[in-house]
């Protein structure tokens, strides 16, 4: 049965492959498998049981049809009455067999569905633990495109594998091997005619099937040149208008439109020709079963060779006729199902691959706990306090305790991206506890790399980064992480109302507390005139808002998270600066009795920081506040005043 | 209906090939009905031991038959496919051509990520489907009547057997499908949750890191992974029973055959039919099952492209707002600018209007900066001028014509507009400034470039000039894009200049050096400047504030300054401080 799913496949892009050479990955098939028998293997079990019997249910017609055939003459010459015992015994036992293929075939369909899913769905949701655990290094340097497509393509081949080839595969295995034993059975000399055959529609499978593949390669290629084509034309569609470009994309996409016509039609023709020759091989096959067969009995010295030494006259020849029709079309389908399922181990490799991918490091210990001051000493506690401290346990077994401070030093850092491209030198800054440190400097200059280090999205390969005394590498990412507030430039909402997405930063934050945050970051006053407040649905980021309602809806997630230190980057580029200096009190407020690490161009964000770091090229080539570097006339007053000579 | 028809309209040049596949797949159909009848008629021979001559006879027209069908299919697959890929040409073909000639206002209401997957997948499903149609949906119905027919010709009570199972069949798939489709209509939506919800975590991983939401973030994507598991496991259990039903059909026919044929055959001692008959009867049995099969599952299929084809037609019928005039005019005067009493809103419904009451007057080769906040109309105001879009009242003159009499290539060719969002398509930096002029000398784009401060970036790229832009422009950074599309815009030589906050991410040294450049170097075009930055638009000859699509103050800095309260305001936060972009 043809499944309404599948995905926007190709003209065609599923058949007409067959013959293509099948690089089976090994391991793939048998770590797939593996897999699916650890889970299912029970159920596997009676699965490839049900197969059986509901193949020898298919396949038993044909041995029947001889017993009806050799009771039939045995009945004309005796008479109904005769023969009708045996012939209601036969006919009751054909039902009987079928009857119970067609239930083998329910159960194993039936289970097949459910496991079939479940297994995806284990897949699915294995893929996307793990996926959360992949450090950002891999979404940085892996297209979105393709991380998407695991889930989407790869995840379907799977699906197309497990529940429609895979059983296809061993149906029509093991409806083959039936077939030749049956047909051993009835007579070798006419097995080996069909053997002949089957060798002869090989060949041309092979012939034909190179020829599709290699112009399926072609119009695949085709294919991704014109999508690709309309996708930057079409959304650059306003451009092309400004520019009167119109006239000059049409001529373009004629071009790539019939090369892509060139390349498709010769592919679908070898793909459909393919079905007639297999088909009407099989045709000139029954009718040289038929003929051999009639000429082989009216002769009558051909001694028949058959397991079943029955000697070769019509009762065998019209079963046989019939099997060779099943059995060419099992041949077909086999070779069918060969490409398919070479596709769907391409997809699960690609799949194993990601869930193989390294996860984020954390070799921490020290976590965030809160915490309860009493006379100079900290205790821990299990409710929230207010207060937060850094558990730290020793080699010895003892603990110690570390107020939660927000003190932030960096030693000499250096770090590049990829190796032999150092993006930051030699770097060394602190930031004591409430103290507001700004970067500036052109893009590239390593602002960004300097807050992705303190993070640990990144890990620092020289230097050390200290919070509050510990050395980040030996706090826990999690708790490292819940220590910092982050503000980025591209802000990422969540599908879900106004309220959730604000309660992102701190799950179990009451609406009230929701509600103070927004307006601590000036958000309130838009999101009350939504049309359903804090309960309006955000949908595709928040596609609804403007970047710059965005951005305050970023502010007061971080806002509601309460971190002790909180990095800002570009959080308020995207908003103009009308709008900028509402958001700035709010900022302000956000920002107070807080370590707060700022990139901004725009000096009203940064004017007021106690440190202003100037970096150029990865180095800090200028530190101090405001006033100060002022007096220097250096880049920075350069920047300031915009004078550059 | 209407759909169908606006579709085969596309089938144009491949009209043979379109009535040609049938006709070939009909042959093929005959042909093959008749192979089974001659195969009877081999086994009677053989069974009443006629002559091998006799025997000769049936298998060389046996052979010739399957040798004529198979050239017959070969020859409809040809066809077919050349008919299809012809067809899917021709869609594609009238659907770009239509989408340029869009306004901006039809690309709004389709949105472009719409219109690729129209382009695209809808067009290969259409293409399937058509494929389908002329090849295998005419196959099944053809081969049933036949079969039916053959069978008739040589057992018309055995006919009825199949009468009778072809609507039990029929009805048990049509419920089967009638069962199974609203969870797939389910599951698609689910499925677009799931997919939504990888989609946000590897885009925003940044944000689930931070805030340390693996947790809640899994648990949410197994919630919908766990929905689309159980819809899915409910849609193709049902789905599975299709096989069995099948089959218990095909045995029932089966054993029906069977035993009315053996009857008669050893009753009537083989005179009213004999075994060859019944091994034909069961072969068109068989094929009779088969085609129904058939025809329900291209039912199906064909049901499932329709909202492929219906999304496709709509783009197809979709009117441009904007078209040229009946007798255009295609000569701008100069590069003045007139609003007068000027009202729009993108949806001719909405209640308040994006731009309300612009009366503004720009001379020709006047600078004119415009500012406000976002969300202002300053884009959709800079918009009408080169007539992106029509004014709902009033009117917008450019050289003291109403820019909806020009012929629209003369006017967007007068009036160059750098958009905010602004593209770079894939090709070598000279092949994208050469959108600006496709004549354009290398001497001519050079100074374009010098004049946009790109000349000396471009000249350290590895290529120079022949340098190779990625898709949207990924290698170059956001000045450098922006700074390409100025000298392409420049490339036009404009009577009016606009630059639609297209210097934002450029440092204020290089901002200051590109309109120095402008001043200096082209005098004579009208210069529209959309910026944050008031040092952007300080010494324009006049300053546009705009506030909630209205004209909050018209006048030079000095007079703003004075007058202008929302003015001041950014001035004295900007001035306060300068401005570090990059």
């Amino acid at each position: 049965m043809n499944k309404p799913m599948g995905g926007p496949h190709g003209p065609g892009r599923g058949p007409g492959m067959m013959g293509a050479k099948p690089e089976i990955q090994k391991g793939v098939f048998s770590r797939l498998m593996k897999m699916l028998f650890k889970d299912y293997g029970g159920q596997l079990v009676i699965v490839a049981i049900c197969i059986v019997l509901s193949t020898i249910g298919s396949t038993s017609s044909s041995l029947f049809l001889n017993k009806f055939i050799i009771i039939i003459t045995d009945g004309m010459k005796k008479g109904w009455d005769a023969v009708s015992g045996s012939f209601v015994n036969t006919i009751l036992m054909m039902i009987g067999v079928t009857v119970v293929g067609i239930i083998a075939s329910v159960i194993h369909t039936q289970i097949m569905a459910g496991l079939t899913q479940g297994f995806l769905n284990k897949m699915r949701k294995r893929m996307f633990s793990l996926m959360e655990k992949l450090p950002i290094r891999y979404f940085d340097t892996h297209s979105h495109g393709d991380i998407m497509s695991h889930y989407t393509n790869d995840i379907d081949t799977m699906r197309q594998l497990i529940s429609q080839s895979l059983p296809a595969m061993f149906t029509s295995a093991l409806t083959i091997t039936v077939l030749v034993i049956y047909m051993l059975y009835l007579s070798v000399w006419m097995t080996m005619i069909v053997f002949a055959a089957v060798i002869l529609m090989m060949v041309v499978v092979k012939k034909i099937g190179g020829q599709s593949s290699k112009y399926f390669l072609r119009q695949q290629k085709a294919i991704g040149k014109t999508e690709g084509y309309i996708e930057e034309m079409i959304s650059g569609q306003k451009v092309v208008k400004v520019f009167n470009h119109e006239e000059e994309n049409c001529k373009d996409f004629d071009k790539i439109n019939n090369q892509l016509f060139d390349e498709s039609s010769k592919a679908n023709s070898f793909a459909n020709i393919m079905m007639p020759i297999m088909g009407n091989i099989g045709n000139i096959l029954y009718v040289a079963i038929a003929f051999i067969g009639g000429v082989m009995i009216l002769s009558g010295n051909v001694k028949n060779i058959s397991l079943s030494g029955s000697p070769l006259n019509l009762a065998v020849v019209i079963p046989f006729i019939n099997m060779t029709r099943t059995f060419t079309q099992n041949i077909s389908q086999v070779s069918q199902h060969m490409n398919s399922i070479v596709m769907a181990l391409a997809g699960s490799k690609r799949v194993f691959d990601f869930i193989d991918g390294e996860p984020e490091k954390d070799e921490g210990y020290v976590t965030l706990v809160n915490a309860k001051e009493e006379n100079g000493k900290i205790t821990e506690c299990k409710e929230r306090t207010g207060e937060w401290a850094w558990k730290v346990p020793h080699s010895d077994g003892s603990i110690t305790y570390t107020k939660l401070m927000g003190d932030v030093r960096m030693e000499n850092m250096t770090f590049g991206y990829e190796k032999g491209k150092t993006v930051l030198h030699d770097v060394t800054l602190f930031a004591e506890p409430g103290q507001k440190v700004a970067f500036v400097g052109a893009t590239g200059a390593g602002k960004t790399t300097i807050t992705n280090l303190i993070n640990r999205f990144y890990d620092v390969e020289d230097g050390k980064i200290r919070y509050d005394g510990i050395n980040i590498n030996k706090i826990k990412k999690d708790d490292l992480r819940r220590s910092l507030g982050i503000v980025l430039q591209d802000t990422n909402l969540f599908t879900g109302t106004v309220m959730d997405n604000i309660r992102y930063g701190k799950l179990d934050a009451t609406d009230e507390e929701c509600v103070k945050a927004a307006k601590l970051a000036n958000a309130d006053e838009f999101i009350s005139i939504l049309p359903d407040g804090y309960d309006t649905m955000l949908t595709s980021n928040g596609a609804n808002l403007s970047q710059g309602q965005r951005q305050l809806i970023a502010i007061a997630r971080a806002a509601v998270a309460d971190p002790p230190v909180m990095i800002l980057d570009e959080a308020t580029s995207s908003i103009d600066t009308r709008t900028e200096a509402i958001v700035q009190s709010g900022m302000d407020a956000l920002m107070k009795g807080r370590t707060v690490f700022v990139i901004a161009h725009r000096l009203s964000t940064i004017h007021n920081s106690d440190v202003i770091m100037v970096l150029e090229h990865g180095r800090i080539i200028e530190r101090g506040n405001h006033d100060k570097l002022m007096e220097e006339k250096g880049r920075y007053y350069q920047l300031y005043t915009g004078s550059f000579d | 209906m209407n759909t169908i028809k606006r579709l085969l309209g596309c089938v144009r040049e491949y009209k043979t090939q379109t009535i040609l596949s049938p006709i070939f797949i009909s042959l093929e159909v005959a042909v093959e009905c008749i192979i089974p009848f001659f195969t009877k008629d081999l086994i009677n021979a053989i069974e009443a031991s006629s002559d091998i001559s006799v025997i000769t006879k049936y298998g060389f027209i046996l052979i010739v038959l399957a040798v004529f069908a198979l050239l017959f299919g070969a020859l409809s697959g040809h066809f077919s496919a050349v008919a299809s890929a012809g067809f899917a040409k021709n869609i594609r073909h009238d659907m770009f051509y239509a989408v340029q000639d869009y306004s901006f206002a039809n690309i709004d209401k389709f949105s472009s990520s719409s219109l690729v997957t129209r382009l695209t997948t809808d067009i290969t499903h259409v293409q399937n489907a058509f494929m389908t149609v002329i090849r295998v949906a005419l196959r099944s119905p053809l081969m049933l009547i036949t079969s039916v027919i053959m069978t008739i010709l040589i057992k018309p009570s055995i006919t009825l057997t199949f009468l009778v199972m072809i609507p039990f069949l029929t009805f048990a798939l049509i419920m089967v499908f009638k069962l199974v489709m609203p969870f797939f209509r389910r599951i698609f939506k689910k499925y677009d949750n799931l997919n939504n919800s990888v989609q946000e975590n590897v885009q925003g991983i940044r944000a689930v890191k931070s805030y340390v939401r693996e947790d809640y973030e899994n648990e949410k994507f197994n919630k919908a992974s766990d929905e689309v598991c159980y819809d899915f496991t409910k849609a193709e259990k049902i789905m599975a029973f299709g096989n069995p039903l099948m089959m218990t059909a095909i045995y029932i026919v089966m054993v029906l055959i069977i035993y009315i044929c053996s009857k008669v055959i050893i009753t009537s001692s083989g005179a009213d039919l004999n075994v060859g008959d019944l091994s034909t009867l069961l072969t068109y049995g068989m094929q009779i099952m088969m085609s129904m099969m058939m025809l329900t599952m291209n039912f199906v299929m064909l049901s499932m492209s329709a909202p492929a084809a219906t999304r496709i037609v709509e783009v197809l019928n979709e009117k441009p707002t904007i078209t040229d005039p009946e007798n255009p005019v295609y000569d701008v005067k100069d590069g003045s600018v007139d609003f007068d009493n000027v009202e729009f809103s993108y949806s001719p419904e909405a209640k308040n209007h994006t731009l309300k009451n612009i009366n503004l007057h720009i001379k020709s080769g006047e600078t004119v900066g415009i500012m406000g906040a976002t969300g202002s109309s300053k884009s959709s105001l800079i918009q009408l001028i080169c007539r992106l879009y029509d004014v709902n009242s009033g009117s917008v003159k450019v050289g003291g014509t109403d820019v909806r009499d020009y012929d629209l290539k003369t006017l967007r060719d007068s009036v160059s507009v750098v958009l905010q969002k602004n593209v770079l398509f894939s090709g070598t930096v000279k092949e994208n400034l050469r959108w600006g002029d496709k004549e354009a000398t290398d001497e001519e784009i050079v100074r374009a470039c010098k004049l946009a401060q790109a000349d000396d970036f471009i000249r350290e790229m590895p290529n120079e000039y022949d340098t190779f832009i990625e898709r949207g422009g990924v290698n170059v950074s956001g000045g450098q894009k922006q700074r390409l599309c100025i000298a392409r815009a420049l490339l036009k030589k404009p009577k009016i200049l606009i630059l639609d906050d297209s210097t934002s991410a450029v440092d204020t040294k290089t901002d200051a050096l590109i309109r120095k450049a402008m001043r200096e170097e082209i005098p004579n075009t009208t210069k529209i400047i959309i910026a944050q930055r008031v040092a952007s638009i300080q010494d324009a000859d006049k300053i546009v504030v705009i506030n909630n699509g209205m004209i909050d103050g018209v006048g030079t800095h000095d007079e703003l300054i004075e007058s202008n309260e929302i003015y001041r305001e950014v001035f004295e936060s900007q001035t306060k401080a300068g401005d570090f972009d990059e």
